[in-house]
């Protein structure tokens, strides 16, 4: 039976690929938050206006303001 | 199938990791929100050819992807400065403390061959399977897998060439990481 101290070290063996698990931990957590920093900024108005006007095909694209939408980036370039 | 509400739903709630995506392979913000808008006109427009059920972000991404891979090969000699360049271009600004490691991080990233970058995106940021990221690159399961521990190595190499000593992750993003270490 493994005694504790051999499994303490396991957190500094190296894994896959030569990485130690400490390190691969790291990679997935700095790749995540890179990311997850735009899915957060969650869906821009000018996909949605996209996605809502190209599901009416011919009909004079509204804009609905019932859900406090905010349209302030609207007027630019 | 046609476009119905609840498909134009799950199109919109894709965006968000479409963007991501897009950033990610392209290093430029605005660059990557052309991209997105691309994807989503293709796909509306190639609506027919998206079978139900089946899995619907996974079929935005393989778009996006090509889309980005035909765009790279035209713009490649454009922007073969792009090493410094990227990191300013970027909109999203990461909070104070972290903006150095964001950005060091994210100059490693674009450093990795485009087919290892990818792969890693998709498995460890994105969540995809190995299977659908393989779809998604019209490639074998065994080379995705492959790719990302070929991107993770050299990530390492890049930044954490001095070994683990000058490396120690607080509690608190040892708590957070410690379950998903898969």
């Amino acid at each position: 039976m493994k005694d504790l101290k051999s499994q303490a070290s396991k957190s500094t063996t190296p894994g896959k690929g030569g990485l130690t698990p400490e390190i691969q931990s790291r990679i997935g957590h700095q790749l995540r938050a890179m990311y997850d920093d735009v899915v957060r900024q969650g869906v821009p108005d000018r996909f949605a206006e996209l996605i809502k006007k190209l599901d009416a095909p011919g009909a004079t694209p509204h804009v609905e303001n019932e859900g406090g939408s905010n349209d302030n980036n609207n007027g630019r370039d | 199938m046609p476009l119905t509400d609840s498909l134009r739903n799950d199109i919109l709630a894709a965006v968000p990791s479409l963007r991501a995506f897009a950033i990610s392979l392209s290093g430029n913000a605005d660059r990557a929100d052309d991209l997105v808008q691309e994807t989503l006109l293709r796909a509306l427009a190639n609506i027919d050819s998206f079978q139900p059920g089946s899995n619907l972000p996974a079929w935005l991404f393989t778009i996006l992807r090509n889309l980005f891979r035909s765009d790279y090969r035209k713009r490649r000699r454009e922007v073969e400065d792009a090493e410094g360049n990227y990191a300013k271009t970027l909109k999203t600004q990461p909070s104070q403390n972290a903006h150095l490691e964001f950005e060091e991080f994210r100059t490693a990233l674009e450093k990795l061959p485009q087919d290892q970058r990818e792969a890693l995106i998709l498995v460890g940021a994105s969540g995809f399977s190995y299977e659908d990221a393989a779809s998604i690159c019209g490639c074998a399961v065994g080379t995705i897998k492959s790719r990302v521990n070929r991107a993770r190595s050299k990530l390492a190499a890049l930044l954490y060439v001095d070994g683990a000593e000058d490396f120690g992750p607080d509690e608190t993003v040892r708590a957070v990481i410690g379950g998903s270490g898969g």
